[in-house]
């Protein structure tokens, strides 16, 4: 077990990157180095209900539900809004040694999962490179960076399967030095306050969380993976198969994407469950029917959204945002809450429209609403709260208030489906 | 905005007008843009408008970095567009320790995911988007000169 890892240095960076390493997965199974959990086996569960599928399908639906999450409870009491969580059940890989981790948040806009080390009981092998050296993730969020080693596990999700998927563990003990170089993308979310939920299930448009950029050497490498020999970590290249993954492109059915389906709300509600469903047509429960195919960057992952004379060509669908987030008081004339100028805060709920458009050429006009956040959020038992909405300069972030009352299907790059080939969202 | 900006503008290499100083950037003088430079690994064009020089920064992960820099020789405001961030650390220099407290003092409130909105004691930061599509803009409203309009920022 390596206790102690001195901060990257900068000249390692080079030196690192110009050494070939061919990763290999942790294939040497729970005795590996880097771990100090305790293994229980709690078996079962699953994440989910059973699905919709008719006959010997598999089943492809689980249950997700909007409430306050796992944060909200003493002592971290902190209750978050708009999160629509669900459960997983990670295994060592290949074994029955499993648990079920739930409060994890569903994220349309990254790729892979992500569990607190502080949630999960279960030992996993770590991954590590040719050199036998661990493998360390630092991946970019918006106001934050989340560090921990790349793990494998046999991920299920209500009756699909991802085996030997490459998974983060966020906030071990074993590497608790964050290089300067990770760290200079903002603070780190290591715990269940900071993440404010268990895990995150990046089940969005990208099969991995980086691709390409990763597998090089050089400036040009963005730095997410490190390799963490016990003289210090230093940035790697890590290949797209051992990249952390969507679960969901690698499961054996069902894996060209997911629907997600939330009731609609109405102001705001104490909690609403709907429910994620795996595959785009590959089973009865899961068609395209009458929905439109908005096809996205395929670098970027965005489309165009416009509102009012405003055309912005940053514009996603998200569930883990907890609002819709879009351009500036100036230019929509609502105004920011005094003590949260990160929400809106009209004094009457405003219903608003805006034109989506694919690069494919589909466009639709979707209505919303925006209501006032300071009442919005006065109480806080409710979590499912219906027109929450902020400003941020020259973007269209549809948070998961856009998903209530809507089915909405997110393909995943490269993959096959019957409204075209991934990605795409279709609503 | 853009195209308003394009008209007065005119783009020109730089590269050996700036001399290199130590840890530098928003709030910093002008000659910090070289050391932003240096750090990030990218190529450098600068263009010049009755306002405000911009120096762009071609980051090699493919992320373009704006530094703003006022008649005063300040550098103002800096925006960022690509799929990675940039070194926040680096760009946003002395306010990069603030940002991070803005942000863990925030989240309380902030009751979840999402953009972020930095309005404090001077300093705004805003970051949106998601992993591979990330872009952000960072300014001091006391060096702002009085003839910007800030949206044209980007």
């Amino acid at each position: 077990m390596k206790s102690s890892r001195q901060k990257n240095r900068r000249l390692a960076f080079f030196a690192a990157a110009a050494a070939a390493a061919v990763l290999t997965l942790g294939t040497s199974g729970c005795g590996s180095s880097g771990s100090a959990k305790s293994s229980t086996v709690t078996g079962g569960g699953g994440g989910g209900n059973g699905g919709g599928g008719g006959g010997a399908a598999v089943a492809n639906t689980q249950t997700i539900t909007v409430n306050t999450g796992p944060a909200a409870s003493p002592p971290t009491n902190e209750p978050f809004v708009n999160g629509a969580f669900t459960s997983v059940k990670v295994c060592a890989p290949g074994t029955s040694t499993c648990q079920t981790v739930s409060g994890i948040l569903v994220d349309t806009g990254s790729a892979g999962l992500r569990i607190l080390s502080s949630a999960l009981t279960v030992q996993l092998p770590q991954q590590t490179n040719s050199a036998g050296n661990p493998i360390v993730e630092c991946l970019q969020f918006l106001d934050s960076i989340t560090w921990g080693p790349v793990e494998m596990a046999d991920v299920t999700l209500a009756g699909e399967v991802a085996k030997s998927l490459p998974v983060q563990v966020i906030g071990t003990a074993q590497f608790p030095n964050i290089p300067m170089a990770c760290s200079s993308s903002g603070p780190p979310k290591e715990d269940l306050a900071g993440l404010g939920a268990n895990g995150l299930l990046g089940v969005g448009n990208f099969a991995q969380d980086c691709g390409t950029a990763c597998t090089v050497t050089g400036p040009a490498n963005p730095g997410l993976y490190y390799a963490c020999p016990a003289s210090g970590c230093a940035v790697t290249e890590e290949s797209v198969a051992n990249q952390v993954k969507n679960p969901v492109a690698l499961f054996e059915t069902d894996n060209n994407g997911v629907v997600i389906q939330l009731p609609a709300v109405t102001g705001a509600e104490a909690s609403v469950s709907g429910t994620m469903t795996f595959g785009i047509g590959t089973q009865s429960d899961n068609a395209l029917g009458s929905a439109t195919v908005f096809t996205i960057d395929p670098n970027t992952g965005d489309f165009t959204t416009t509102f009012k004379n405003t055309t912005v060509d940053k514009a996603f669908l998200d569930t883990g945002s907890n609002g819709i987030f879009f351009l500036t008081s100036s230019v929509t004339g609502l105004p920011e809450c005094t003590d949260m100028p990160f929400f809106y805060c009209p004094t009457m709920t405003q219903s608003l429209s805006a034109v989506t458009k694919g690069s494919n050429g589909a466009t639709m006009t979707v209505n919303f609403t925006v209501a006032n956040a300071d009442s919005l959020t006065a109480n806080v038992n409710n979590a499912a709260l219906q027109g929450l909405a902020g400003p941020i300069s020259g973007l269209f972030d549809w948070g998961l208030p856009f998903f209530y009352g809507r089915t909405v299907f997110v393909a995943i790059e490269g993959k096959s489906t019957p409204g075209g080939t991934g990605p795409f969202w279709a609503f | 905005m853009k195209r308003a900006l394009a008209g007065v503008v005119a783009w020109a290499m730089v590269g050996t007008l700036l001399v290199p100083t130590a840890w530098a950037s928003l709030g910093s003088d002008s000659a910090s843009v070289e050391a932003d430079r240096v750090k990030m690994q990218g190529t450098l064009q600068s263009r010049t408008s009755e306002a405000f020089t911009v120096h762009e920064i071609q980051v090699a992960t493919g992320t373009a970095v704006r530094e703003y820099v006022s008649p005063a020789g300040k550098v103002f405001a800096v925006t960022w567009n690509g799929p990675f961030h940039p070194d926040l650390r680096q760009l946003l220099g002395a306010y990069y320790d603030q940002y991070v407290q803005a942000v863990q003092a925030q989240r309380a409130s902030r009751r979840g995911h999402g953009p972020v909105t930095i309005q404090e004691n001077g300093l705004v930061v805003q970051i949106a988007g998601h992993p591979r599509s990330f872009s952000g803009r960072a300014y001091v409203t006391s060096m702002v000169p009085s003839n910007i309009h800030l949206d044209d920022l980007q």
